[in-house]
């Protein structure tokens, strides 16, 4: 089983939820961040004194997937994600060690 | 008394009494400007203070301030009687009424400059100096007509301060000015090398709403000055000042988003709602003799001076997180040196000493006062508490509570 973790553009969580579900994926973990890539941030004014944006308001989804999904996950993630400007975020899989379901006490990709 | 004076009296009394009203929910107008400038984590404590200092001012108005102001007796006697004996046209506790509330809006005036870092409890004990003393005494010498320690009287010198451009909203900033002296600026607001940092507030949509019930409750704060309203020519009367002062906050609006935009590059919706405002206290001081045109006009240049106003008080490190010395302070003197352009009856000398009077009073009183309060109590908040947030220090709560628990 994997983790994907993908920070993408908040506008764009509509479309990556919509192709999660068409794949069949039953559960995403979706939650509001901020971070830097090479978009760095930008400089605001505020009654006349600058702020610097440091960090940019991003959407992390995270999805615990069976193995034989990943690819097709990470297609479909990267297909509604990308808009071809600089911010579009990344996609991180981690290897997970064990899932389980808290009503049922269900182990492995059972539980997912 | 004949029925048609009764009629007259009723309905004066009555006019009188919903301005004040107008004229209170003022107070929600600041709280809700000042919660919206604010960080998030000093929420509680700005509403704490706002809907406090009102109390206060209300209380020490009846205790002497009144009395100060006006004559009469003291201690939470109230005022009684009808307005027949002193040729008036309405009830003198309407009159106190009246007066009250403006009482409490010079004091709001004070708050939001002091917020994010002032001690809740020296906040308040200054409102009990300024609006029982402070106050009182300068609208002794302006709007009760006697002299300056029997120095001058200023009434006689060609003094005109119609609603209170100078007496409530220029006294209310020159306590805020010496406040903000003694109080030091917010944390992380000015860098060591002179660079001005930007701490936006949390709730723009609070502010915008505040702003709005600010406008509104201003008809009653010029409108009612007009003190009747049950003649053909106090009728007219009130109907221009309400023009008036519409006109003037529009103005001041249009003025200060377009001087934004010139100068930032965007549209900064805090100086447009701060234009509105100057606008108003550009107009405070005289509503009823200008044109509809002239009050355009007049609101337009406080919305110009009051942007240019905030950007020089951050030049002078003189943090003012919501405006409060711009808006009410130096527009405020630009609504008294107004007044001879429309008004015959009154004279640029004249407004300049009253001016001079009411600021070196107010700020003289209200710095000795801060400064006492700052020997015995202190003014500031620790470091800590300032930046975790004074909601929790001052008040023990947050505006907006997540993950807290029921268990003990």
């Amino acid at each position: 089983m994997k983790m994907v973790t993908a920070i993408i553009k908040p506008f764009k969580l509509d479309e990556v939820r919509e192709s999660l579900g068409e794949l069949g994926v039953t559960g995403v973990t979706v939650t509001e961040v901020k971070g830097f890539g090479r978009q760095k941030g930008h400089t605001e004014l505020y009654r006349g004194a600058e702020y610097v944006v440091d960090f940019l308001p991003k959407v992390k989804v995270e999805v615990a997937l069976a193995d034989e999904l990943v690819d097709r996950a990470v297609e479909a993630i990267t297909a509604a994600a990308q808009t071809g400007k600089i911010g579009d975020g990344k996609i991180f899989i981690t290897n997970t060690e064990e899932v389980i379901r808290i009503r049922t006490g269900e182990t492995g990709a059972e539980a997912i | 008394m004949t029925e048609i004076f009764q009629l007259q009296y009723a309905l004066d009394t009555f006019y009188f009494l919903v301005c004040g009203a107008l004229v209170m929910w003022m107070a929600a107008g600041f709280s809700m400007l000042e919660a919206g400038l604010v960080r998030s984590k000093n929420t509680t404590e700005i509403l704490t203070k706002n809907v406090a200092l009102f109390a206060v001012a209300c209380t020490m108005y009846l205790v002497c301030g009144y009395a100060i102001m006006y004559g009469g007796d003291t201690f939470l006697s109230g005022i009684a009687g009808d307005g027949v004996a002193d040729d008036w046209t309405y009830a003198p506790a309407a009159d106190f009424y009246f007066q009250v509330v403006f009482v409490a809006t010079a004091m709001s005036i004070v708050s939001g400059s002091v917020a994010e870092r002032m001690k809740l409890w020296s906040f308040l004990l200054f409102a009990v100096v300024m609006t029982g003393y402070i106050y009182p005494m300068e609208g002794s010498w302006t709007w009760g007509g006697a002299s300056v320690f029997g120095m001058y009287t200023l009434g006689d010198l060609g003094f005109s301060d119609f609603a209170g451009s100078g007496i409530v909203h220029m006294a209310g900033a020159s306590a805020a000015l010496a406040g903000v002296i003694l109080l030091g600026a917010r944390k992380g607001k000015y860098g060591a090398n002179g660079e001005v940092n930007a701490i936006p507030g949390a709730n723009l949509p609070m502010a915008t709403l505040g702003t709005f019930i600010l406008w509104m409750g201003w008809f009653g704060f010029n409108g009612g000055s007009v003190l009747a309203t049950a003649s053909v020519e106090s009728a007219n009367a009130v109907a221009m000042v309400f023009l008036n002062t519409n006109a003037a906050a529009s103005g001041g609006l249009i003025a200060a988003l377009i001087v934004a935009k010139l100068l930032f590059g965007k549209a900064d919706l805090t100086m447009a709602l701060n234009g509105a405002l100057a606008g108003l206290v550009a107009i405070t001081a005289e509503p009823s003799t200008p044109s509809a045109l002239q009050a355009t006009l007049f609101g337009a240049l406080g919305g110009v001076l009051v942007v240019f106003s905030i950007l020089t008080l951050d030049k002078l490190k003189l943090d003012d997180p919501v405006g409060a010395i711009s808006v009410h302070g130096v527009v405020g003197l630009l609504g008294l040196l107004l007044v001879p352009v429309t008004n015959d009856g009154s004279s640029f000398s004249g407004q300049l000493i009253g001016a001079a009077t009411i600021f070196v009073w107010v700020f003289v009183t209200s710095f000795i006062a801060w400064y006492v309060i700052k020997a015995l109590i202190g003014l500031r908040v620790s470091e800590e508490d300032e930046a975790n947030g004074i909601d929790i220090a001052e008040c023990g709560m947050e505006a907006y509570p997540e993950f807290t628990s029921s268990k003990s």
